[in-house]
């Protein structure tokens, strides 16, 4: 098996707080591996440093054959990492295709063309619309993106994240705020992903997680207390003192 | 040398002139975050209100303190008026608003006042020099700023560092949210900061007047040195304001008094004159270019006060 | 949200038709003054056409746009100074410095965001306003008259005014058609993603800063052309055109005429300055009313006049 994403000894502080504590992780093609964790536990701050938001303090990352760790967010990008955001962050003044169409455009090449109109490019308009209908969207592609339900908002992530026909989705919490039926359809939708792409998931809902996860890996305070496979974790007597239990208290 | 040391005493002087604007411009941008463009009308209006009182009631100190109060009521008017409805939006619709009062104050100023300016001369018992140093006589009046400017530095400092207000002020300046959360009264809080920044700007604007100018306009050509050691010193930060001001004034001082002795060198007369305060304008501007570039958060950036 | 049709490209079209159309009036009723009023609302126009690219459609607040136009215009004033009268030298001297310094001041401001990229910009502005002042040679803080304007071969002859005013709306037209073709280009949508989002664009690609600097200079030399406009029509430049208040009025123009519009820059300009002449036909001290008057437009029109139209379609 092919490793496509291997963290080696990652490390970041704020301050004070430990936030990644020497992190080691490895994420075979093709596999969809989750990452949970109680809140505080460093998860959003692992996606901001694979994807080159934050930079580490120390260790590597490195993506198929490349140390990505010194690249840009742009180049990661480019070479096929794609994350969708825990908090929303679309283009909310413009319409629901322009969205996703610039992350098509980002990937075909430089952007200094000035004169044809982009809104009727077939090779930017068409593989957005697809994108678009892999998650549900395609109805709502006219519309402002600020005209959309939260859960739609999430579909969109998602479509954006899509759209520049990644290799591996770094995906932070995409059923964060969503009900019941709206969980479910992401859920699907990402079941049927998996079959094309490689996924870190990082999320609370346990269902999903059981779900959709080929492997798991439990952060407690920036540091990994455990990591295998779902039926491993789920009997793993540290992990359910340090976070399970909670949840199925919670979940009854 | 004398004539160093003079230099050496205008930019201090200078200095903590541009320190009491900056630091009422970086007080209310750190705690309301907002950008104030008619800081520099304030200071405007501290000139012409200290020159009339000072006509009206013969004497300089009366009409300086009346000046302060006046100031001070126009400052908290303005805050209540339009700046409350300013709060939170962007920055670019405070830069547009306040753009807009600039131009209402100048045109209120004129019609008031007239397009003429104003003077504000010194009562004979300032306007002596007074022996320093052996040899060395210096302005009595301007040595007089130094001091009052200083006073007013350390009143501030003791008002941030040791009372109940200047605590809220620095928590204010790293968290609003949080003192709101608090329970204090954010609006009357917001307002009190804000008129402290205007009776900052009026008193810098009085205290110039009889050696500088009073005219329409002055605010506008101060303002942006004011910004600019605001943004050197680190937004929010007094103490920052404190060292970038000095440190401008030292600046633009000397390279007015030296570039045009250095120009005139190797160049004539006139064109010694015209671009020595060109040149030492525009090395103010690089030393901020340059600070933003190595420590873009200023040099003192706000939690640390 | 391009459609063509809509009350605010129809107003926009019918005060091009009418712009066309005014030095037809001017010949009919006398008012010469009229002819010159609206060159000089074409010119500012082309400016604040320029000042939207960044500005409305970019999502930069360039405060030192202004220098741009003390650029352009002294460019023509020095050379003519120095005895080269000819447009064709000119003008592209006019239009190359100011892509350069609009290179040199994007590029480093550029790596700043928010209000230290509104300092910043300001602060260029005034440098350059400062070197322009200090140039005894040139007038200095007198400024510089200019004996000829700027010569092409006949018949072109930019002292006929009804000419020079043809010359001006021509060029700002082309502008306003220049700038909407590119903002709905590939580079167009680049812009207004970072405008909108910028992390965002540069998590899914987007090397941003490379396409803002150049809509920077894009904006920089089409305001330089304005600069040159303006001095052929004033037969003068001063250090006083790029001082930062300047910039102001510009933003003024587009941000009363509709921020990001393609009519916008056109709409303020023109109420600006006719506001500006009809104020001051009332009384003297009309920036009075023009202050809280932005205050007011900021507070609750915040879409300008195109704004206003638009809302006006959809009820």
């Amino acid at each position: 098996m092919v490793e496509l994403l291997h963290v080696e000894n990652l490390a970041k502080r704020f301050g004070g707080i430990v936030a990644t504590d020497d992190l080691t992780l490895s994420i075979p093609e093709g596999e969809l591996h989750a990452v949970i964790g109680p809140n505080g536990a460093g998860k959003t701050t692992l996606i901001a440093q694979l994807s080159g938001q934050l930079a580490p303090d120390s260790g590597r990352i490195h993506f198929g054959s490349n140390d990505i760790t010194e690249m840009s967010m742009p180049s990661r990008s480019l070479l096929g990492l794609a994350r969708s955001f825990q908090i929303t962050s679309l283009f909310l003044d413009l319409s629901v295709l322009d969205n996703v169409a610039l992350a098509v455009q980002a990937h075909s090449g430089h952007s200094f063309h000035f004169w044809r109109n982009a809104r009727r490019e077939p090779e930017l308009r068409d593989p957005a619309q697809a994108a678009l209908a892999r998650v549900g969207l395609d109805a709502r592609a006219d519309l402002p993106a600020s005209a959309l339900s939260h859960g739609e908002h999430r579909q969109l992530e998602l479509a954006m994240a899509l759209a520049s026909r990644p290799r591996m989705l770094l995906l932070d919490e995409p059923m964060a705020g969503l009900g019941p039926e709206e969980s479910a359809r992401m859920v699907s939708i990402l079941r049927d992903l998996k079959k094309e792409l490689t996924i870190l998931l990082v999320e609370h809902d346990m269902e999903a997680v059981f779900a959709l996860a080929d492997r798991i890996t439990v952060l407690v305070y920036g540091r990994v207390i455990a990591s295998g496979r779902p039926d491993d974790i789920r009997n793993n007597a540290q992990v359910r003192d340090a976070y399970l239990g909670e949840q199925e208290a919670v979940h009854g | 040398m004398t004539l160093f040391i003079e230099q050496c005493l205008n930019g201090l002087q200078f200095g903590l002139l541009l320190f009491l604007l900056a630091a009422g411009l970086t007080l209310v941008f750190g705690i309301m975050d907002l950008v104030n463009l008619a800081h520099g009308s304030l200071y405007m209006l501290g000139a012409y209100f200290a020159a009339t009182f000072a006509a009206w009631t013969g004497s300089f100190v009366l009409g300086a303190i009346l000046a302060l109060g006046a100031t001070l009521l126009v400052g908290m008017a303005v805050e209540v008026i339009a700046m409350r409805r300013l709060y939170g939006r962007d920055h670019l619709d405070h830069v547009l608003a306040t753009f807009g009062l600039i131009l209402f104050f100048d045109e209120l100023v004129r019609l008031i006042w007239g397009a003429g300016g104003m003077s504000l001369p010194l009562p004979s018992w300032l306007n002596t020099s007074v022996r320093i140093l052996p040899g060395v006589d210096y302005s009595a009046y301007k040595l007089s700023i130094i001091v009052v400017s200083l006073s007013v530095a350390g009143f501030l400092y003791f008002l941030v560092m040791r009372t109940r207000l200047g605590m809220l002020i620095r928590a204010g300046a790293s968290n609003r949210e949080m003192v709101g959360a608090l329970g204090v009264n954010i609006k009357l809080l917001f307002t009190l900061v804000f008129g402290l920044g205007a009776a900052l700007a009026g008193v810098a604007g009085l205290m110039q007047a009889p050696i500088l100018t009073v005219q329409i306009g002055m605010g506008e050509n101060i303002l942006i040195l004011a910004f600019v050691i605001t943004v050197i010193g680190g937004i929010g930060s007094i103490r920052g304001a404190f060292v970038a001001a000095i440190l401008v004034g030292f600046i633009d001082t000397l390279g007015r008094a030296y570039f045009t002795d250095l120009l005139r060198l190797a160049f004539t007369k006139e064109t010694a004159a015209t671009a020595a305060p060109a040149l030492s304008s525009m090395l103010i501007y690089l030393l901020m270019a340059i600070v933003l570039v190595i420590r873009p958060e200023g040099l003192f950036p706000a939690s640390s006060k | 949200m391009t459609s063509v049709f809509n009350l605010r490209t129809i107003v926009g079209l019918l005060l091009l038709l009418a712009l066309v159309l005014l030095p037809v009036y001017v010949e009919l009723t006398g008012s010469r003054f009229l002819l010159t009023l609206f060159t000089r609302i074409a010119i500012l126009a082309l400016a604040a056409v320029s000042l939207n690219l960044i500005l409305g459609y970019g999502g930069m607040m360039s405060f030192g746009h202004a220098a741009y136009l003390g650029i352009g215009g002294y460019a023509v004033g020095i050379l003519a100074f120095e005895g080269v009268t000819t447009g064709f030298v000119q003008w592209p001297v006019a239009l190359l410095v100011s892509a350069f310094f609009a290179l040199v001041i994007g590029a480093l401001s550029l790596r700043t965001r928010g209000v230290y990229f509104i300092m910043i910009t300001l602060a260029f502005a005034q440098m350059a306003y400062y070197i322009v002042a200090g140039l005894a040679r040139y007038g200095g803080d007198d400024g510089l008259t200019i004996q000829k304007r700027s010569q092409f071969i006949a018949p072109i002859n930019l002292s006929n005014k009804v000419q020079f005013y043809y010359i001006c709306l021509a060029l700002l037209c082309a502008a306003i058609y220049l700038v909407w073709r590119l903002i709905n280009s590939r580079f167009g949508m680049a812009i207004q993603g970072a405008r909108s989002n910028d992390t965002r664009m540069r998590a899914i690609g987007f090397p941003t800063y490379r396409y803002k600097l150049t809509c920077f200079v894009i904006a920089g030399t089409l305001c330089g052309l304005a600069g040159a406009l303006l001095a052929n029509h004033t037969d003068f430049v001063s250090p006083a055109m790029m001082y930062w208040t300047r910039s102001g009025d510009l933003i003024i123009m587009v941000v009363l005429g509709g921020m990001g519009s393609t009519f916008g820059p056109l709409f303020g300009a023109v109420a600006l300055l006719v506001l500006e002449e009809v104020l001051s036909g009332i009384t003297e001290y009309w920036q009075i009313i023009l202050g809280p008057l932005l205050l007011l437009v900021v507070l609750f029109a915040r879409g300008g006049i195109d704004g206003l139209l638009g809302k006006v379609r959809h009820g």
